[in-house]
Order: C-alpha cells, then sequence, then structure tokens
C-alpha cells in the first residue's frame, strides 16, 4: 500500500445556516481545502463525499455528482463516490479515498462530508436520525435515537457508577472548547449546573448532554506520499485506519456499555500505525450524545474501562490534558452536520497537528486521531494522524 | 397632507390563563416558560367571542370616540388570520354591526400577524386619493396554537380598529414603508387546525430582520433616529422579541412600556400591534411621536411614523374602555375551562 497524506483542508461555519444550502456548503468547504492545498482542478483524480441522508433532508440524492458539477468540475468527468454510513459515513469516505490512493488508482482525492439539517423540522430531522437504528425492531417501538443512548447512559451509571455530572462535564469541556473555535455552532461555555437543569430529551440525557441540528460542510484533499511534498512542508499521514461493524440494533450487542465496533476499529488503527493510545496527544471521538464520548474514551483505551466519566471530570481529556479530546468543540458545540462529522474531525486534527489550532492548539501535538460513530456503534471508524515531516 | 388616525379602539377578551396552568397540563415549567417568553398571562376568548364579535367591539369602541356618520365609512377591511369563516367575509358583519352597510366596499385580509396594519395602508391610500372620506382598519384574531406546542403559551386574543382619514385625525401618519419577502417562518394551509412554525428560523432570518429592515427604511425616510420618539412599538409575538428588536434599533425602555401590552395578553397576532398604538394613544399628548413597526410570517413588515395632534384632546378618549382598564378586568381560568371556551373538547353532535 502507498503512504497517503492530507494536503489540504477546509470547513465552513457549523449551525443553523439557512441562507446557504447544501451545494452552498459543499462548494465553500471543497474550494477552502483546493486553496489550502494549492492544487489546480486539473490535479484531482476523484471525489469522494460522506452524506448521510440528502435524499431525506432535501430530496436531493446524486449528491456525488452534484458537488463536483458545481465545484466547476464536471466537464472533468471524474469519478465521484457518495459513501453512506449514517453518523460514519465522512469517515468511511476518507478511509476509501485513503485505500484508492493507496492501490495507485488515483494519486489525489479531494474528500467532502457535508450535510442540510435544518430545511425540516426538528421533529422530522429527529426521525431521520433515528433512521440509522433498525427500524423493524428499535424505531418501530417508539426507540428514539436519544432514548437507545440514555439506555446506554443508564446501564454505565449502574455498572460503573457513572454520574449525571461527569456526563456533564464531557458537554461543559466541549462548550470550552468550542468558545475558542470560531466555526463552532456554540461559542459559549456552559456550567455544570446548566447541563443538569436542563429539560430532559430521554432520561438522564437532557438538552444539553445531546449534539445539535447543523447545516455544515468540511472538505480534506488527500495525496499520495511523495507527491504530498511538492505540495507541502507538513502533509500529515494516515498512519492508521480501522472500521468495524457491529449489530444494527442495540438489544442484540454483547455489552450495552461498550462499542465493540469501536473497540475493534481501534485495535486494527492502532495495530496498522504500529503505536498505542499513550502516543496520541489529540483525539476528536463522536460525542453525539455526552455518553457517547465517555464509552468512546474508554473503548479506544485511552482511559480504563468504567473510569470514562471521572477521568473527564478530573480534566484528563482537558485542552492540554492527559490526552486533549474534542478540541473543535466535538459534535456538541463544534455542531453535528452528520455527513461532515468524520471529515470535520480530521480537518480538526490536521491543524493540530500542524499548529494551527490556534487558542486551542494542543502542545507539541503530533499524532492525532478520529473516532466516528454510525447508528448507535453499529458502524465505527478510527483513523490515526501524524505529521509527516 | 397627510392621512391619519381619526379614532381608534380596541377590544381583549376578560379571559385569562397563566403559563403555569398550560404548562401542567403538558408536564413543562410553565413558569419558566413564561419567564422565557416575558408573558404573564394570555387573553382567551370567551365560548361567544371570534374575530367577527372581537371586531365589532374594537369598531364601536372606536366610533364611540368621536361623532361621525358611520355611513361616510367608504372602506372596511378586517385583517385577521382567524376568520370564522374561509368564505364569507368578516368585514361586511363589521359593517353592518356599526351601520356602515350598504354604500362601503369590505373585504377580509390575511398576512400572519401584518394583515391590520396593511389595511391601515390601503385605506390611507383610499382615502388620500380622495376616494372616501374613512376607512376602518381592523386587526383582530382569536389565534391558534396547536395544544402542547410552544405557541400554546402566548397565542391569545384581541384586536384593534383605526379610523383613518384625513381631517381631524388624532395622530398624522407622515410615513409609512414597507419590507415583504418571501419567507416561510410560520403558516397555516387550507384546512388546517394549526399553524406550524419552523421554531428558532422564526427569529433571526424572520421577525428580526424584517422587523430592523423596516425600521431602518422608516428612520432613513423620516430623516430620524430613536431619540426622536416619544413611543415605540413593535409586533408583539412575546415579551422578548420586541423588546430586544427595540434595544438593537437605539430604543430604551421608557419608550417601549405603554405599548407591551403582551406582556398581560399574550399575542394577539393582528392585533398586537394596534391594541399597542392604542395603548399609546390611550395616554399620548399632543406633539408626541410614535415610531410603529408590525410584522406578519411569511414575510413582511409595515412601518409608520406618527405624529399626534391637538385633535387628541377633542375625541372623548373616555367613551370606551382604555387598554390599560382591559388588561385590568381579568378573570383567570384553568386548562379545563380554556379548553372547553376554544372548542378543543368533542361534544356529542347535535
Amino acid at each position: 500500500m502507498r503512504d497517503v497524506a492530507i494536503i489540504g483542508v477546509g470547513e465552513t461555519e457549523f449551525g443553523e445556516l439557512w441562507d446557504r444550502s447544501f451545494r452552498d456548503l459543499g462548494i465553500e468547504a471543497g474550494l477552502k481545502a483546493i486553496q489550502d492545498a494549492k492544487l489546480r482542478s486539473e490535479d484531482i483524480d476523484a471525489v469522494y463525499i460522506g452524506n448521510m441522508s440528502a435524499g431525506k433532508f432535501i430530496d436531493q440524492e446524486h449528491v456525488s455528482a452534484l458537488v463536483a458539477d458545481y465545484a466547476g468540475l464536471a466537464d472533468m468527468h471524474l469519478p465521484t463516490v457518495r459513501v453512506e454510513g449514517g453518523g460514519a459515513c465522512g469517515a468511511i469516505a476518507l478511509l476509501q479515498a485513503r485505500l484508492a490512493i493507496a492501490s495507485g488508482m488515483h494519486d489525489i482525492v479531494v474528500v467532502g462530508g457535508a450535510e442540510k439539517m435544518t430545511d425540516v423540522g426538528e421533529v422530522q430531522a429527529a426521525e431521520i436520525l433515528s433512521s440509522t437504528a433498525d427500524q423493524e425492531w428499535e424505531t418501530v417501538f417508539g426507540a428514539t435515537f436519544a432514548g437507545l443512548y440514555a439506555m446506554m447512559a443508564r446501564r454505565h451509571m449502574y455498572e460503573y457508577g457513572t454520574t449525571r455530572e461527569q456526563m456533564a462535564a464531557v458537554a461543559v469541556k466541549n462548550h470550552k472548547n468550542g468558545a475558542l473555535n470560531p466555526e463552532a455552532q456554540f461559542q459559549k461555555e456552559i456550567t455544570i449546573e446548566m447541563v443538569l437543569q436542563a429539560p430532559w430529551v430521554a432520561e438522564p440525557l437532557g438538552l444539553f448532554d445531546c449534539a445539535p441540528l447543523s447545516d455544515g460542510a468540511a472538505a480534506v484533499v488527500l495525496c499520495e506520499m511523495q507527491k504530498a511534498r511538492k505540495f507541502t512542508d507538513t502533509p500529515i499521514r494516515i498512519a492508521g485506519s480501522g472500521q468495524a461493524s457491529d449489530f444494527l440494533a442495540l438489544h442484540d450487542r454483547r455489552d450495552l456499555t461498550m462499542m465493540d465496533a469501536t473497540v475493534v476499529a481501534g485495535k486494527r488503527a492502532f495495530q496498522e500505525a504500529r503505536l498505542e493510545p499513550k502516543d496520541v496527544q489529540v483525539a476528536e471521538v463522536h460525542d453525539n450524545f455526552t455518553i457517547s464520548e465517555i464509552l468512546a474514551i474508554e473503548d479506544l483505551r485511552f482511559v480504563e474501562k468504567g473510569k470514562g466519566g471521572p477521568a473527564t471530570a478530573d480534566g484528563l481529556t482537558a485542552l492540554n490534558g492527559k490526552i486533549s479530546v474534542n478540541t473543535s468543540g466535538g459534535l456538541k458545540a463544534r455542531g453535528q452536520p452528520v455527513g461532515a462529522t468524520g471529515v470535520a474531525q480530521a480537518v480538526e486534527i490536521v491543524r493540530q497537528l500542524r499548529g494551527q489550532g490556534g487558542k486551542r492548539q494542543v502542545v507539541g501535538a503530533r499524532r492525532g486521531l478520529t473516532h466516528t460513530l454510525g447508528g448507535t456503534g453499529a458502524t465505527a471508524v478510527v483513523h490515526i494522524f501524524e505529521r509527516g515531516d | 397632507m397627510k392621512a391619519g388616525i381619526v379614532s381608534y379602539g380596541g377590544y381583549i377578551p376578560r379571559y385569562r390563563i397563566r403559563p403555569k396552568d398550560i404548562g401542567v397540563v403538558w408536564g413543562a415549567d410553565g413558569e419558566a416558560m413564561g419567564r422565557g417568553l416575558n408573558i404573564r398571562a394570555k387573553s382567551v376568548p370567551g365560548p361567544d367571542e371570534d374575530v367577527i364579535t372581537i371586531s365589532v367591539e374594537a369598531a364601536r369602541a372606536c366610533m364611540a370616540k368621536v361623532d361621525i356618520d358611520p355611513t361616510e365609512i367608504g372602506a372596511i377591511y378586517v385583517g385577521s388570520e382567524s376568520h370564522p369563516y374561509a368564505v364569507k367575509p368578516s368585514a361586511t358583519i363589521v359593517a353592518e354591526a356599526i351601520g356602515s352597510a350598504p354604500v362601503l366596499t369590505a373585504a377580509d385580509y390575511e398576512f400572519a400577524c401584518k394583515a391590520g396594519t396593511a389595511a391601515i395602508q390601503t385605506t390611507m391610500g383610499l382615502t388620500l386619493s380622495k376616494m372616501m372620506k374613512y376607512g376602518l382598519a381592523i386587526g383582530s384574531d382569536t389565534s391558534q396554537g396547536a395544544p402542547g406546542d410552544a405557541l400554546e403559551y402566548s397565542a391569545s386574543a384581541g384586536g384593534a380598529a383605526l379610523l383613518i382619514g384625513t381631517d381631524r385625525a388624532v395622530a398624522d401618519i407622515s410615513h409609512t414603508v414597507s419590507f415583504t419577502t418571501d419567507t416561510p417562518d410560520f403558516w397555516r394551509r387550507e384546512g388546517q387546525r394549526y399553524p406550524s412554525h419552523g421554531g428558532r428560523f422564526t427569529g433571526e432570518p424572520a421577525y428580526f430582520k424584517h422587523v430592523v429592515n423596516c425600521a431602518q427604511l422608516l428612520f432613513k425616510r423620516a430623516g430620524t433616529t430613536a431619540e426622536d420618539y416619544d413611543y415605540a412599538v413593535f409586533h408583539q409575538p412575546n415579551g422578548k422579541f420586541p423588546v430586544r428588536v427595540a434595544k438593537q434599533l437605539g430604543f430604551k425602555e421608557a419608550q417601549m412600556d405603554a405599548g407591551l401590552c403582551v406582556r398581560d395578553i399574550g399575542n394577539t397576532y393582528s392585533g398586537a400591534i394596534m391594541v399597542g398604538l392604542c395603548a399609546i394613544l390611550d395616554e399620548a399628548e399632543a406633539g408626541d411621536r410614535i415610531f410603529a413597526v408590525g410584522y406578519g410570517s411569511g414575510a413582511g413588515s409595515d412601518g409608520f411614523d406618527l405624529t399626534v395632534t391637538d385633535e387628541i384632546t377633542k375625541i372623548r378618549r373616555d367613551a370606551s374602555p382604555s387598554i390599560k382598564d382591559m388588561i385590568a378586568d381579568q378573570v383567570f381560568v384553568d386548562y379545563a375551562t380554556y379548553a372547553k371556551y376554544r372548542g378543543k373538547i368533542l361534544m356529542r353532535e347535535a
């Protein structure tokens, strides 16, 4: 396999962007990434797009060709691929693009992720999100996405003594980081009390335990490593990638308090990279709910199983803590345009490893990790990045 | 020559319900909801009240203040989004009730919450062009909020009537401007009982964008700033939006207080800004300047620059109850009574 590096990144602001369309957002992110990489359009070999559900959110399928078209690339007749994998689609698109370059088929691929979620009402949006769970065995019986994650939270509280305050600490930390990110949806700090006093969404998860509905897009440019050095002095190498799946429905899983897909994807990525969790200084993990981040840092072995809550409350995952988790603000504060998530996480890690983290820069960051979930954990993708200079 | 308000009158149903009592039914913290919306109570129409009775009450209150023959009214327009009939005008019943029929034109208007201010502008044109001596512009609603929806805490009932003409106006309308776009923030389709809304989309890209743009156009047209006015009144879907928009435009709390009725009666939709304007006219003195910008979802804003004249001392302001009196005259009901009055209880068919 050929080595692959990221040579350009770009993203839009995230939020309720009522005056911006899906194509506006996709184009902005893509152009920023291409400009960042100092590419010419004729250098591009293919376009990969992560998108969860444009068909339901904006009644538009075939977004792969659409994005290339509106980026002005239509007459180059590039191969364009749209990847779907629930919330993990952006991370899978990144993995597939990496493979396309590693195989020798392409040299330079633009990977985008985008979602436009606010053209439908909130109830409809929540239903669309829930469609990544099992429609026949979960949602048909009334389970909502938040409800399923609430069950994981309950069990984690029961098994390990995790408290609502510890879960709240995830939201507080991520809002604190988001306040340092000019592209984040919520750039406002919150307190533990605010999280605890917020109305229930699905007990024990309150409003501030849940990531928002968002519009936004992100893009990265992938390039074969030798060629990458012609474009940049700091290519960010993809050192390892792992993807894993699990039972679609939560009730079929081995353990409610551990996502096996995350465990396996993490092992595969670390194995390929020949690294250990302690070698990573910064991680973007899938905090669609506060409990998800606690599960993720445990299942990726950044902390011992069951200790994710206290570790967060003690500041181990804070900016420049033992490991800095979700420096962008995460899904919670940066926002959650589903298709963009996996790609936006990579954008943040690249910025951190380049030393472009601004006020939220992790000191001495040389290796970073992204972790992205589909559904309630039926898909997990982990990428490990390192500076290639 | 200027058109202006020759007389005015408002009507607010007596019944009230508190946000707390609505929240109890839906397992929500109604008190917190009320605080967030800056609403202490909302008015509830009685079982025999609708947009027509409210409009008639307001029109009668308006005509009681002046000695004008109702047959001199050449047009009556009733703006509302809760006309009792889908086909058959409310305005004709009002015309008959106040003795203006039959030699006049009448129609019902709809533009969400600004249908009444659209009627003001129409009657200004008709009277300025000398097609008629007076026109009656009414904004009135018994607004609908779906049970359990956030709107239920604010959607209330009330209305106001403004007699528009070019002669003996108590307040001259020196300037009016509008700002209109196609913005679907709130709607109700034919046959639907309750409206839909875009949640937070009703704020920034809808209410604030239109009110602020309209207000700035009005400042420019009138060559004024916020400091030039004694009173300011805005469409008041809740007690939060108008206060925020006023601050943004440079108005002080003292300029806002008289017209901010929403805190005690909720959102009377087409009636909201017009009831606020009536409350201001109840206490205004000659020479006072009033800045008024309405808003209707869908969406648009109508703005008015008004100056109170000496005529305000010549009409019988106390011939009908003031808005303040009507706000104070309140009977609180519980949710069950409210549900009955609003026709939410399925009854045996006759």
